[in-house]
């Protein structure tokens, strides 16, 4: 664990390193391309915040209502078992819909149990090592008008489980 | 989308009345979509500042570089498909800007990928060479999508901001662990897939 911490600190510094060496070696106008790049950074931003703003009031209803409570808690009886954090489940399932909606709803964790908890640290691997399934699939297949996908969901689930497994055994590792 | 968006918000205002909450309903969708654009704001910076490096590797032709080095991973993916092929060119490029967390890139030649990998099976129904009837996933598809699916990204920058803008001590602490739990799905998606292509089914 301590190699893998100590690769995050290690892995944005270096690949900014890299990246503006190689390009000075081929003598680019780095400083405008860069700023270039940056601008349309902004630009995503600014698309992004109304999807955001629908999420997080949508979530923010969901928790406030006391649903998302009446969830996990029902959810935590079947999963404290596994010692998973019974918040992450929601996250996870919703995660195989539509990226955003989980987000919104590890947004919410990280506000009611903050950012290093376990439930947030497992939150955050999980959709860090997973995409959305269905989405995925309808945009790709959609767009060459396939419509057996034979084995691509079991396959996908698969990887999906064994990511989210990866998470939540990082994830108690990272606990201090 | 519509459907999961507008349960949040149907259930929501049920339950909350049913369990006398409306009060905190309120203030709640108040607050959230403040804190929304309070969110946006902290992403911006990230963003903009991934996104100049980005432009900078695409520009020095740095991007492209890496799509020439991973000609041998993409063999060991897609055994049968060629060597130097557009299809070939297409997944490499798929996969570089997944890894670099180039969404807007990853998605457009995605799509190309998909459509020279359907012109390939259709080349194979033509000469009898097993492919896969009409509007049916070849072995190839199924791979890329099953390798899309289970996330490639090096470095989850939106995450990192938005554990920086919730008052995380390190912010950055979940890319090595990231790295490791996507290399872990990311495995389980490729063995799977070698086992369905042996298998032959």
């Amino acid at each position: 664990m301590r190699v893998l911490l100590y690769l995050s600190n290690l892995v944005i510094p270096f690949l900014f390193f890299y990246i503006i060496g190689h390009g000075l070696l081929r003598r680019g106008n780095i400083y405008q391309d860069f700023l270039d790049g940056a601008r349309d950074g902004l630009d995503v931003t600014v698309k992004l915040v109304p999807t955001l703003i629908g999420l997080l009031v949508g979530v923010g209803i969901l928790r406030a209502s006391g649903f998302l409570d009446l969830l996990s808690l029902g959810i935590g009886k079947l999963t404290s078992l596994w010692g998973v954090p019974s918040e992450v489940i929601p996250v996870a399932l919703v995660r195989l819909f539509s990226s955003s909606a989980a987000t919104g709803l590890l947004l919410d964790i990280f506000k009611e149990m903050g950012t290093d908890s376990l439930a947030g640290l497992t939150g955050a691997l999980c959709l860090s090592a997973t995409e959305s399934v269905l989405y995925c699939m309808s945009v790709y297949y959609g767009s060459v008008n396939v419509r057996k996908t034979r084995y691509t969901l079991t396959g996908a689930l698969l990887a999906t489980l064994g990511g989210i497994a990866a998470s939540i055994f990082l994830a108690r590792h990272m606990m201090p | 989308m519509n459907y999961l968006w507008g349960a949040m918000i149907l259930i929501g205002v049920i339950y909350g009345t049913a369990a006398g909450n409306l009060q905190e309903i309120t203030e709640a969708a108040v607050s959230s979509s403040k804190e929304a654009v309070n969110l946006c704001i902290s992403l911006a910076g990230v963003t903009a500042l991934w996104m100049g490096m980005m432009r900078i590797a695409e520009t020095s032709g740095l991007v492209q570089k890496l799509t020439e080095k991973i000609r041998p991973v993409l063999h060991f993916f897609f055994p049968k498909v060629e060597n130097g092929s557009k299809a070939q060119h297409y997944l490499a490029v798929n996969m570089v800007s997944n890894v670099l967390g180039l969404n807007w890139a990853a998605t457009p030649s995605g799509l190309k990928a998909m459509e020279e990998l359907d012109k390939l099976e259709e080349r194979r129904r033509k000469i009898g060479a097993g492919g896969q009837p009409p509007g049916t996933a070849s072995n190839e598809m199924c791979t890329f999508l099953i390798i899309n699916i289970s996330s490639l990204q090096l470095i989850p920058v939106n995450m990192i901001a938005y554990r920086s803008q919730y008052g995380s001590v390190n912010p950055a602490a979940i890319v090595g662990p990231g790295i490791a739990a996507t290399a872990v799905s990311t495995l389980v998606g490729i063995l799977f897939c070698k086992i369905m292509d042996r298998s032959g089914r």
